[in-house]
Parts: C-alpha cells; structure tokens; sequence
C-alpha cells in the first residue's frame, strides 16, 4: 500500500517536473522565433553589411544555443560526452569556415 | 521483444529512452554520428563561402534569393522542431497517442519544408536557367542547401517508418530510444537550416 503510494507520488512529481521543463522549451521557442525575426527585419530595414553581418552571426549563435542546450538537452546532467563532441564540432566548423575564406578573400 | 520492455506505468523510468542500455547506446551513438555531421557541413559552408561570389556572369546571390519564402521555410522547421519537443514530452509521460500525434504534426511540416524547397530549386533553374551546372556558386549552392534538403528527406523517411512500424505495439523501452534519437537528428536539422538562413540567404542578400 505505502509502495504503491510512494510510486504514484513519484510519478506526479516527475509529471510536474516535466510540464517545467516544458514551459521553458515553449518560452526558448519564442526566443529563437523573435530573434528570426530581428535577423530577417535588420536585412529588410537594409543596415549596412558592416554592422549587419556580425550581428546575424551572433544571433545565429544564441538560436542554435538554444536549440543545442534546451531542445536537445545539452545543458543536462549526462550529457557531458556530447557536449564535448559537438564542442569539438564547433571548434572544426569555425576553423574550416574561416580558412576557406581568408584563402579566397586575400 | 515487445513484452520484454513494456512499460509498467506505476514504475515508469525518468527517461524511457535511456532506461535500458540499448537506449544509453543508441542516444551516444547519434551523438557521434552528429559530430560528423557536424564536419561535413563545415567542409560545405567552408567551400559555399569560398565559391559564393563566382557567379560567372549568372545571377548573383541577391538577384536570386527572395526573403518571403525563406522566411516561410525557417518557420515551418522551427515549429516542427517545437512539434517534436512536444513529442518527447509526451513520451515521457507515457501518452503513446499523443506523442504519435505530434511526431505526426512534425512529419507534416517537415513535408511543407521540403515543398517549398523544391519549389524553390524548380523556380531558379526555369525562371533564372541556374543550375548546378551554371557557375560555382551553383554548385556550392545546391550542394549546401540539397545536402541539408537530403537530410530532411532521410528524416522523413526515418520518422514515418517508425510510426508506421510502431502504431499497433504503442510505447515500451524498446522503441522509445528510437523515437528519441529520432527527434535529437530534427533538431539538428534545424540547427543547420538556422546557419543556412543566416549565411547563405540574408548575408547573401546584404554583402
């Protein structure tokens, strides 16, 4: 009797905890939609590229931040391993990305 | 190999797609596989920026992209990166129903992606001749931006045959890794599509 209580209580604490974790993927959702849609009125409103560029790149960033951390977890417990994969992942993206240009643009 | 992991709903685990150690294998298994994808996409983004402004006397980045369209297509696949969460959720919860509804929602949109994307290729080589073959930046272009339409295709592909493969036996430790493994390559899908909004469409519409 008190194992089956103890259980059920376990399971509405972990149903709760989910429905937490929820609203914060639904307010990172809103996140990366306006900040889509900052990145699409800086193109229209025509900035010059010299500021506009940086800062699409930035907002880029923070989005697949929160895709990385939030939607995908990263920032859990247990997710050490993949954290460093993907950092890794990084790591060779920006050095590819950058060597490829600084050879055709000098 | 259903009856083997069924769930006991009074004892649901925290997390029935890592509960077993299947499930701890196929969740690191993607992440590596992740990774790599990762590079290989680097070495795409790395060669679109090197070729992008070799149009050959073809229609140059900003007399071909259009922000409309793009715009539609960058909603359609966050939304169903948030279809998916919702999914998981789900899943977590043991609503086997509900979670085969959003991952149906997340299907559908996919679909609506791919539509528009092809939609879009169909009307740059009619309506401007620009194709793979037209310059190197065509074929930096429809390397980059095919490659990742190609990854939306396998998950479609991916996430279908698991509902289809799965609607009668419901939800149980076996399966529950799949869907979730499922869902992390969405998001990753949509984490290139935001690099691709960004460099390829609006820094190709400014610089």
């Amino acid at each position: 009797m008190t194992d089956e209580m103890s259980t059920r209580k376990i399971n509405s604490f972990q149903k709760q905890k989910n429905k937490e974790e929820m609203q914060k993927m639904v307010v990172s959702f809103a996140l990366m939609i306006f900040f889509t849609l900052v990145a699409f009125a800086l193109v229209m409103l025509e900035v010059p590229s010299t500021y506009v560029i940086p800062i699409l790149l930035l907002l880029a960033f923070v989005q697949v931040g929160f895709q990385f951390f939030y939607f995908m977890h990263l920032k859990d417990k247990g997710h050490e391993v993949p954290a460093q994969i993907i950092y890794g992942g990084i790591f060779i993206t920006v050095m590819v990305a950058l060597t490829f240009t600084i050879i055709t643009w000098w | 190999m259903s009856h083997d992991h069924s769930i006991d709903p009074k004892n649901m685990p925290k997390d029935p797609s890592k509960a077993t150690t299947e499930g701890k294998h196929k969740f690191m298994g993607l992440w590596i596989f992740l990774g790599g994808e990762t590079v290989l996409f680097a070495c795409l983004f790395g060669t679109y920026l090197a070729l992008k402004d070799s149009a050959a006397g073809g229609p140059t980045t900003q007399e071909l992209y259009g922000l409309g369209l793009v715009f539609l297509m960058t909603v359609l696949l966050l939304t169903s990166s948030l279809t998916s969460v919702y999914a998981i959720y789900h899943m977590k919860n043991n609503d086997f129903k509900k979670m085969q509804l959003w991952m149906g929602i997340t299907a559908l949109l996919g679909l609506a992606f791919l539509a528009c994307e092809i939609y879009e290729f169909a009307h740059y080589i009619h309506d401007y001749g620009f194709t793979f073959r037209s310059s190197a930046f065509g074929s930096a272009f429809y390397t980059l931006v095919g490659f990742h339409g190609g990854h939306v295709v396998f998950g479609l592909s991916w996430i279908i045959t698991l509902m289809v493969r799965n609607a009668k036996r419901g939800l149980d430790l076996y399966n529950a890794p799949k869907f979730n493994t499922f869902a992390l390559y969405w998001h990753f899908i949509d984490v290139v599509w935001v690099f691709i909004f960004t460099v390829v469409y609006l820094m190709g519409m400014v610089s």
